[in-house]
């Protein structure tokens, strides 16, 4: 029966049971992963407290590092990969990437533009936002 | 992962037969895809709170903001913290599939230990905040703050739970199917809070302390 089974929990390395992955390829992976997310999380906080760079573009450099990050969480440590055993678990991965980016962007660009219609007097400027 | 077996799943993949001619999926394909989405619509909550506090990052009210009450060597310290404990984790799973209980207990052990050291210095920090007049309702970037990194804290303190739990299940019940599945769905839920942390820090830390 095993042999049949073609979908991929997630979280798991091998939707074969019967394939000899072996422990120490699997630690190779997991500690890849650490090696990498302990680079980019080491580069965030430089790049936060670094004055090398255009202060403008830091946060759009930290949105990166993150974005990079949790790639290399969802490959290395979630497993979750671009091959046929794995297409429902990134496709329910896009939806919610969809979802995320439509509450955090919509509510953003709103509220900007909210901010940016009740600004005319100086005094009054980003009031409903003080309380 | 070397390529050698990479090769031999195409060569797989390409005798068995597709998966709807399969017939239904293994218990443990449904029950880790179940917790899959269950985790996705947590982030979306999760992501709800963010936007929140994107929102009201400005509105201190007069209070502190994050560059007067963030410290960022205690950041660095629970991100490596919990980085960590992912790692152990991963290992954790690794000894549950080849059945080694020592492997398994000592990994958990690790990842306890780890995530309760994050735990403690969260909440040194929100007590610290709190004893200087920044508590939750100062203003309406400090609600949002406790609220956002609380959540991730409740988030992981369930976590410690469950994984005391798990642990005690694997001493009296041994790795059998249920318990394997209970512990997959644990260390998806673990290396989940890791995702969530990691745009934790990188928002409210990082970006919190921006001039």
């Amino acid at each position: 029966m095993t042999d049949t089974q073609y979908d991929r929990a997630p979280g798991d390395a091998s939707a074969l049971p019967d394939v000899e992955q072996g422990t120490s390829s699997g630690v190779l992976v997991y500690t890849i992963g650490l090696a990498l997310a302990v680079i980019l999380t080491a580069m965030s906080f430089w790049v936060a407290n670094t004055s090398l760079l255009w202060a403008g573009g830091i946060s759009l450099g930290l949105t990166v590092l993150a974005i990079a990050q949790m790639g290399i969480h969802l490959v290395f440590f979630l497993h979750v990969t671009t091959g046929p055993d794995n297409t429902n678990n990134v496709m329910a991965l896009a939806f919610g990437v969809l979802i995320v980016t439509l509450v955090v962007v919509g509510s953003l660009l709103i509220m900007a533009d909210l901010n940016d219609n009740m600004m005319p007097p100086a005094e009054l400027m980003n009031l409903q936002m003080q309380h | 992962m070397n390529v050698a077996v990479a090769v031999d799943d195409d060569v797989r993949y390409e005798a068995r037969p597709s998966a709807s001619e399969a017939g239904p999926a293994a218990k443990r394909v449904v029950v880790g895809y179940g917790f899959w989405i269950f985790l996705l619509s947590d982030i979306v909550m999760f992501a709800a709170i963010f936007a929140a506090y994107a929102v009201l990052t400005h509105a201190t009210a007069g209070g502190p903001g994050g560059v007067q009450l963030f410290n960022q060597r205690s950041v660095a310290i629970e991100t490596g913290c919990l980085l960590a404990s992912s790692y152990t984790c991963g290992l954790m799973s690794l000894a549950i599939g080849s059945r080694r209980y020592a492997g398994t207990y000592l990994a958990a052990l690790i990842t306890f230990v780890l995530g309760t050291s994050f735990l403690a210095l969260e909440l040194r920090e929100f007590a610290g905040m709190i004893a200087i007049g920044a508590g939750p309702q100062r203003s309406a970037f400090l609600s949002a703050f406790f609220t956002l990194v609380g959540c991730h804290g409740l988030h992981v303190t369930a976590g410690l739970v469950w994984l005391a739990v798990m642990m005690a299940q694997v001493a009296i019940k041994g790795f059998r199917a249920t318990v394997e599945r209970r512990l997959l769905c644990f260390s998806l839920f673990w290396h989940a809070l890791d995702i969530v942390w990691v745009w934790l820090f990188t928002v409210v830390y990082l970006m919190g302390v921006l001039s």
